[in-house]
């Protein structure tokens, strides 16, 4: 199967522009210039060298002696946590930053929900020297302090979007009406692959860095670039779209994307899209989306700031719909108690955005020889607060 | 309902090309049942044409104002479905075009077909669907649209490039809904010098539909400024404003009216 973005921005049903004639300028000029750009040689040459000298790639892949014995599998971990700001986000940032300059941008804006993607962008425009507002929901402001100040220091100017449920989702429309009244000197860094044709595409080929080096990593670990299965969190899904992005023509790779399931998929404070999700459009493109009968978007709930969002990115919703991908949802719990695990077991604190896909490896059956990798996202310091408050270590 | 030649809105272009006064408010806000009464004031009132919002969770293109009034509206309860039973029967009483203005996700919840039905039925003329993208509206929407006597509303900003001005313009029917400014609903006042830069070069461009100005009309000098530049002016924000006021809700519309109207 094809996993592939046609020239209208679709991925079999998913994807699509649907956006406002007031954004319609803006996207058009990011379409037609986007993929010249990204193949030109100086920005390969500039964007490769800030992946190696600034962010510190390749990152290490891990064999990870102590898990794979309580799985029974082999298991690695792709150590995307081991990147500057902590986190895969700095991959998009960094590219994107260096499409803003070519387009000729004098101003980036950005939405974060844990805070991660805001903070990699606000690292990047102080690398470059160029002018950043962030927009965070007010609650999700409160849930990561850390981070706020992170970006404060760095910077860039954090807003509160006091509308709605004041989450990403919120975050998300403040910076897309910022962009609807500031059309011309600004650029606006999408942190996931969502958004309107082309940003699904363009952040996943950004990131896509990550499953380039695993095939090249897990060839001198395994001596086969193709792993048994591939397992990556999913909130909107940049990571996962990253690891899986240089296998979706392998057929025997299986891709494994874990949601997240709050309190349960039953109790009706959940963030798994594809399982309480329908066909629907928000933020541009058509995707699963967590909506009443009405079409009014739902308030998606989780412990990880990261996953929380009612959609996923249109590409997952193509691999959930052709079965390319299999989708697992872990709850709060099981993703804490699968961060502590790991700690305890591999001396890494993850990210609770990354135990959940931690917490799937519970779920999964594995024969002894199988070969999985893991995409460690990223690293948990910015959630310290969120396990002492859960206890349970 | 019996079966027009004419839609509406092309009704009213053809016996009025000045000063048209085309005027927004969200179903279902201040209270779920206030669509109707609200649309007969503007009728008594002397508004030419009227916009009703389908509130939606995610408004994008909308300012504070709309979005609130949205929240408001769903909170009271307002749906899609809702909406389309208060208009059941309001042609009996209620003469002016009825455009219904939404974001294309709970249409696409209610099923586009059947809604495009259903506003036949109830006598709608017309929709403004602002994240429609234009090859979705002409394979899939036009030939329902068509068949159920809607017409549709595209937009045009300041930033549009005349390439695809040409291109709404041919795919448009109605009128065009000129946006004054790079901006989301009710976020700028007034009219700059620029802005009638933009103004007089759609003037020159002498396309086939009508236009109204919308986005930053809030009183009578901008709706005057409005109506030198097109065939008329969309007050939304500033109209929403007025309905939020305490008082009985047909005086404050009067009141506002007459007041654009002068």
């Amino acid at each position: 199967m094809k996993v592939k973005v046609d020239e209208r921005g679709y991925y079999g049903n998913f994807g699509g522009a649907y956006i406002p004639e007031m954004l319609y300028p803006n996207v058009e000029e990011l379409r037609d210039n986007y993929e010249r750009i990204m193949q030109a040689e100086d920005f390969q040459e500039e964007f490769q060298s800030l992946l190696k000298d600034f962010v510190g790639r390749p990152t290490p892949l891990y064999f990870a002696k102590r898990l794979s014995q309580k799985y029974g599998a082999k298991v690695y971990l792709k150590r995307e946590d081991l990147c500057h700001t902590g986190a895969h986000k700095v991959n998009n940032t960094i590219g994107q930053i260096l499409m803003a300059q070519r387009l000729g941008k004098k101003k980036i804006i950005a939405e974060t929900g844990a805070g991660q993607h805001g903070v990699a962008t606000a690292t990047v425009c102080a690398l470059m020297g160029v002018e950043c507002i962030v927009y965070m929901g007010a609650v999700d402001m409160e849930r990561q302090k850390p981070n706020v100040e992170r970006m404060r220091i760095l910077g860039a100017e954090v807003r509160a979007a006091e509308s709605g449920s004041k989450t990403l989702k919120d975050a998300t429309n403040e910076a897309m009406r910022h962009w609807i009244n500031n059309p011309t000197d600004t650029h606006y860094i999408i942190g996931s692959v969502v958004g309107p044709h082309p940003y699904p595409e363009m952040v996943a080929r950004f990131q896509s860095v990550i499953s380039e080096e695993i095939r090249k990593q897990l060839l001198s670990h395994e001596g086969t670039e193709k792993p048994d299965y591939v397992v990556a969190c999913v909130g909107g899904g940049s990571n996962a779209a990253g690891a899986f992005y240089h296998y979706y023509d392998d057929e025997d790779v299986q891709l494994v994307a874990v949601e997240a399931a709050g309190l349960g998929n039953d109790s009706g404070e959940s963030a798994a899209t594809t399982v309480l999700g329908k066909p629907g459009v928000l933020h541009g493109s058509k995707t699963l989306l967590m909506q009443t009968a009405d079409g009014q978007v739902v308030e998606p709930y989780s412990i990880s700031a990261g996953l929380d969002y009612p959609g996923i990115g249109p590409v997952h919703a193509h691999l959930f719909e052709t079965g390319r991908a299999q989708f697992y949802s872990a709850t709060d719990e099981e993703a804490m108690q699968a961060g502590i695990e790991l700690s305890r077991l591999e001396g890494i604190i993850p990210a609770i955005e990354t135990a959940h896909a931690l917490a799937a490896l519970n779920q999964m059956t594995f024969k002894a020889e199988d070969v999985v990798v893991l995409n460690l996202s990223g690293r948990g310091d910015k959630d310290l607060e969120t396990y002492i408050k859960w206890g349970k270590y | 309902m019996t079966k027009r030649d004419m839609n509406r809105i092309e009704e009213l272009f053809n016996r009025k090309s000045q000063r048209v006064l085309n005027v927004y408010f969200t179903a279902g806000y201040p209270t779920l049942n206030d669509t109707v009464g609200i649309m007969e004031s503007l009728e008594a009132t002397g508004a030419d044409l009227i916009e009703i919002g389908i509130p939606f969770s995610d408004p994008i293109a909308d300012g504070p104002t709309i979005q609130e009034s949205n929240g408001i509206a769903l909170d009271n309860g307002m749906t899609l479905k809702l909406l389309l039973e208060q208009l059941e029967g309001v042609r009996h009483k209620f003469g002016l075009p009825i455009i219904l203005m939404g974001y294309i996700n709970p249409i696409v919840q209610y099923g586009i077909e059947a809604f495009c039905q259903k506003c036949q039925e109830v006598g709608v003329d017309g929709l403004i669907l602002p994240d429609l993208p234009m090859f979705e509206y002409l394979e899939v929407y036009k030939p329902l649209f068509e068949k159920h006597g809607l017409l549709n509303i595209f937009l045009i900003t300041p930033q549009t490039s005349e390439s695809r001005i040409r291109e709404i313009d041919q795919n448009s029917n109605g009128f065009i809904y000129m946006v004054s400014s790079a901006s989301t609903t009710g976020a700028k006042t007034g009219i700059s010098q620029d802005q009638e830069a933009y103004f007089s070069r759609i003037k020159e461009m002498n396309l086939k539909n009508p236009t109204l100005i919308g986005f930053g009309i809030s009183n009578k000098e901008t709706f005057d400024k409005a109506c030198e530049n097109a065939n008329g002016a969309i007050i939304g924000s500033a109209f929403i404003k007025a309905i939020s006021q305490e008082g009985v809700i047909a005086n404050n519309i009067n009141e506002f009216i007459q007041s654009i109207k002068g």
